[in-house]
């Protein structure tokens, strides 16, 4: 992979959003991933969420870890900062940026080997400590970038490529999330732009994590017959469940819904998550029901999609360290160094 | 007098430590040069622990082996401790049950105190008995070795002052040692203590405390870490220091963030991260830690991004013996991760340079932006030290290195990473969301030096090329080593760390014998010319460490181009703290060899527990 800037071209006629900005100026570099790559469609989405957020690029922070998808924060907004972590270490680099800066938006992208796998232990203590990010979990069922190994999210009696069976137990980031009392917790598709863009939205304007694990067919390795990550058996067996849109603060609350048969719910930002479709065993806000759902349909052999869970006022990882309002790095020196006469005072115990 | 030895041998989790601290610090408000060493099990309760204190007027403080005094309270280690004093000494027992006749020895006189029969008379409960028996031994000892009685009574009284029968009983026990001890034994022994005034502006403190409180000062805002002895007390500390010195005064919230991670990988990470967006981040741990850390500081080092690491070494390899001291890091942390990796390294020898080298750490590693060591030991780090008492200047401020401003991204017509611009092989950094100009891709993938990414060989090579010169430039902006030279000397020593005291111990008692040799600490890795001058301008020199693979020598051979034959390995790597006869020992040995004639010392007392540690094999 080489460095390739797209030519920049303006075009009076695109649309801009309240920054005055297109599109295009939330892209990055070109893509080099293979043509059809599911990774390139949340590229896409991603895109799609954060001009219409309004997000100012330079504010945002891009993180990833090593894969096919963790290259993809190179293809979106350009001049974002980024981070290219190590293997399965992203969510580490963001809860160390995160506790110090949080005035930046956190968007995280990984693999379900960098996440599942190798970084398992790192996604599972991000979603504990609550950072405050949206976590993309770009999730096709094998080690796309080191050429088709199953991944821990491969199902059992998915085929590979050259044949061979898997036959352990798949770890199920939307299950994971749910034992571990993630906060933001949803399942999208990324050939279903219109329900992953909205999910991305919230998820960006959620306080705390929100893990969005999106089935992502690699078309290299994991898109045959008998694959369980393909792209037709993701079509045929999705189950839309949940739909929801984000409605920000600014913008006017249009009663399109049925307020008796959809709920909305505020996030501390004053931004309204909008349930339009919700199935009737089911309440977002209720863990258990939410976990028993999923297994449920599961069960049945359908993949369940949508925001499954949310618990919006829970508290964040700067709750639990109870920090300052202030980012840790605007506090000046003065502030933090307790000076000459201080020190007087501590060296006194141990004279 | 004020020159003499003793050991405690205990039980861990009897309340030991604090009778043995109240001692410590009693020497030391007596105005004399004292050190402590405890050597305690990994482990909570039950097993064996030693608490050693030296006592020298002379200043040497560093760990002796050879024992005056031995306060054996452990029967289960009777045999080995009994075996540690010097013919002619003592040996303090609880004679509430007798010895085993095999245990005992002419040379020594046994002063024998039915401790756990007195306290059973005068106090209630099974803890406290346990407890105070501590204390009475401490009374015992007062009266032994002349410790000022005031002096104690007061530390008690600042240390369970506002529990007023908790004091009453530590006052009746401490005076129940004492009147004993009057009572049936020939007290003060012929080695006790005599006050002096040689801790004005002094104060006794570990390592571990000192950097952290050079954390705080420098204005460290994230710590992450993952608990592992003995690195833990520097964040415990840390932590506390900042619930006392952090807290904004009208919300009580805290200004900083110490995030106990979910294993080191994670700390390194979240360092790194916090970094990144501008805080000063550190993490402290031991050499298990830095083994997992490694995959991020070759990150942190490619990606140059500043990272502060304390090592506080203990015995390796694996989870070797996590208790016990050793300098087994000091290649490892010099070229830390996979690939082409240097890294800046500082060595303190005793918490006052704890506390200054934590404050240097941070400015340097935000001037190079890179990851920068802080390598102790658990001896230093651990263990109370009588240092000059610390100093701040009001007038320091943070050195952050080439960090671009708004305005001067504004200015500029294109920002790019990894240019050198000012031809110092350090290029200027941004910060996440101060301008859009700014913004850049991080990567510890192949980068050029616009901060693209690259797997062209010449582009890649650009970028390495330039951190190795960063790197070795940074050499002459480090501590400078500490040098003692002696006149007509053609010997050297070249020690780092904890070695410090034992060296110069050495080295006073070498000239005392007629071999005058040079001495140089080092304090910074890469080395200045200062070290290569010292090992050119010395016929033969002696490499003193404490590690088995002699790991300085080498490190010296690698960096200098010196030969190595010109430098011959001394040092002990058993786990215990380095003594003054390890250092002429190693010397005697090896100076037959290179024409070296030392003189006999007096024989030091018995060839006991110094000759059961690993010596450093002659080369
Ligand atoms: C420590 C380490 N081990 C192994 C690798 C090799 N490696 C790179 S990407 C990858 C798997 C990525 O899989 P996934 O996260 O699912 O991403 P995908 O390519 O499928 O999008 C592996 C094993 C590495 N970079 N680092
Ligand atoms: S190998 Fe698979 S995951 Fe990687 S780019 Fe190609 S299709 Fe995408
Ligand atoms: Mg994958």
């Amino acid at each position: 992979m080489t460095y390739i800037p797209k030519p920049r071209v303006r075009h009076p006629t695109l649309p801009t959003n309240a920054l005055g900005l297109t599109r295009r100026d939330y892209e990055g570099s070109m893509s080099t991933l293979c043509a059809g790559c599911g990774h390139d469609s949340i590229t896409a989405a991603i895109i799609e969420a954060a001009w219409e957020l309004e997000l100012e690029p330079h504010r945002v922070a891009k993180l990833s870890g090593i894969g096919c998808s963790s290259k993809t924060p190179t293809y979106f907004i350009g001049a974002a900062h980024g981070f290219n972590a190590v293997h399965g270490r992203m969510p580490a680099i963001a809860t160390g940026a995160e506790a110090a800066n949080p005035d930046l938006t956190y968007i995280g992208v990984s693999g379900d080997g960098d996440s599942l796998a190798i970084g398992l232990g790192q996604l599972c203590h991000a979603i504990r400590r609550n950072v405050d990010m949206l976590y993309v979990l770009e999730n096709n069922g094998v080690y796309g970038l080191t050429k088709g190994q199953f991944s821990a999210s491969a199902d059992v009696g998915s085929r590979a490529k050259r044949g061979q069976v898997n036959r352990l137990e798949p770890i199920d980031p939307v299950l994971l999330a749910l034992t571990l009392g993630g906060t933001f917790v949803a399942r999208s598709f990324s050939g279903d732009k219109a329900q992953l863009v909205p999910i991305l939205k919230a998820g960006i304007r959620h306080r705390g994590f929100a893990l969005v694990d999106v089935i992502s067919p690699c078309v290299a390795f994991n898109d045959h017959e008998g694959s369980t990550k393909s792209y037709r058996y993701t079509r045929d067996h999705l189950e839309a469940a949940v739909e929801a849109d984000l409605v920000l603060p600014t913008a006017e609350i249009t009663a399109s819904y049925d307020p008796g048969a959809a709920r909305a719910v505020t996030l501390p930002d004053g931004s309204v998550i909008r349930f339009r479709k919700v199935p009737d065993d089911f309440d977002p806000s209720d863990r258990d029901r939410t976990y028993a759902y999923v297994r449920g349909r599961q069960e049945a052999g359908e993949i369940p999609t949508g925001l499954l869970h949310l618990a919006p006022d829970a508290p964040d990882h700067h709750d639990f360290l109870e920090m300052v309002e202030t980012p840790l790095v605007n506090l000046s020196f003065e502030e933090l160094c307790p000076g000459a006469d201080a020190l007087e005072d501590v060296l006194a115990a141990f004279r | 007098m004020n020159d003499f030895a003793f050991k405690i041998a205990t039980v861990n989790g009897t309340g030991s430590a604090s009778a043995n601290g109240l001692l410590m610090k009693a020497i030391f408000r007596m105005g004399i040069p004292v050190s402590g060493k405890n050597l305690f099990p990994s482990n909570i309760q039950g097993l064996p622990t030693w608490y050693e204190i030296r006592v020298s007027g002379k200043g040497h403080t560093a760990r002796r082996a050879e024992f005056d005094l031995m306060v054996a309270m452990n029967p289960a280690t009777y045999a080995r401790d009994m075996e540690e004093v010097r013919p002619g000494g003592w040996v303090l027992h609880d004679s509430s049950w007798p010895l085993a006749d095999e245990l005992l020895r002419d040379d020594v006189t046994f002063l024998g105190v039915p401790l756990a029969r007195m306290c059973n008379d005068r106090f209630d409960g099974a803890r406290a008995r346990i407890l105070l028996k501590n204390i009475v031994y401490s009374g015992v000892l007062a009266a032994l070795l002349k410790l000022d009685m005031e002096v104690a009574e007061r530390l008690l009284t600042e240390t369970y002052g506002r529990k007023k029968a908790l004091l009453d009983s530590n006052f009746e026990a401490v005076r129940m040692g004492f009147d004993y001890a009057r009572e049936h034994f020939d007290c003060p022994l012929p080695n006790h203590l005599e006050p002096m005034e040689a801790n004005k502006g002094h104060i006794l403190i570990d390592g571990n405390t000192a950097a952290a409180l050079g954390c705080v000062y420098a204005g460290a805002t994230a710590a992450a870490w993952y608990p592992i002895t003995p690195s833990t007390s520097l964040v415990d500390a840390f932590q506390g220091f900042c619930n006392r010195l952090r807290k904004d005064p009208e919300t009580g919230r805290s200004r900083v963030a110490v995030i106990q991670a979910e294993d080191e990988l994670a700390a390194a990470g979240m360092v790194v991260g916090a970094s990144w967006v501008g805080a000063r981040a550190f993490t402290a741990t031991s050499g298990p830690g830095i083994s997992l850390m490694s995959e991020f500081i070759g990150l942190a080092y490619y990606a140059e991004i500043p990272t502060v690491i304390f090592d506080v070494q203990r015995t390796g390899p694996s989870t070797g013996m996590p208790t016990r001291t050793q300098q087994g890091d000091l290649m490892t942390v010099a070229y830390a991760s996979h690939g082409d990796t240097k890294h800046i390294v500082l060595f303190p020898a005793h918490p006052g340079e704890c506390f200054e080298m934590a404050v240097q750490a941070f400015d340097l590693a935000e001037r190079y932006q890179t990851p920068v060591f802080v390598v102790s030991d658990l001896d230093i780090g651990m263990n109370d030290w009588v240092v000059p008492t610390l100093e701040w200047d009001d007038a320091y401020r943070p050195d952050r290195g080439k960090v671009l401003s708004a305005l001067e991204l504004e200015e500029m017509e294109r920002f790019h990473r990894y240019l050198d611009v000012d031809g110092d092989e350090i290029p200027a950094r941004t910060l996440p969301g101060t301008h859009p100009k700014g913004a850049f891709f991080t990567r510890g993938s192949g980068h050029d030096r616009f901060g693209r990414y690259t797997e062209d060989a010449d582009a890649y090579a650009d970028v390495m090329e330039r951190l190795a010169r960063k790197i070795d430039g940074a050499a002459e902006a480090l501590p400078r080593p500490e040098v003692h030279l002696a006149p007509g000397a053609q010997l050297g020593i070249v020690t780092v760390g904890g070695c410090r005291g034992g060296v110069l111990e050495a080295r006073d008692r070498l000239l005392e014998r007629g071999v005058a040799v040079d001495v140089i600490r080092i304090r910074g890795f890469p080395f200045g010319r200062e070290v290569r001058e010292f090992l050119e301008g010395h016929r033969q020199v002696f490499v003193v460490e404490q590690n088995r693979d002699a790991q300085l020598l080498g490190l010296l051979t690698l960096e200098t181009g010196v030969p190595r034959e010109r430098m011959i390995p001394v040092g002990s790597w058993g786990g215990m703290p380095l003594t003054a006869r390890d250092v002429i020992e190693g010397i005697m040995g090896a100076g037959v060899e290179v024409g070296i004639v030392v003189e006999e010392e007096t024989p030091e007392a018995v060839e006991l527990p110094a000759a059961r540690e690993c010596r450093r094999r002659q080369v």
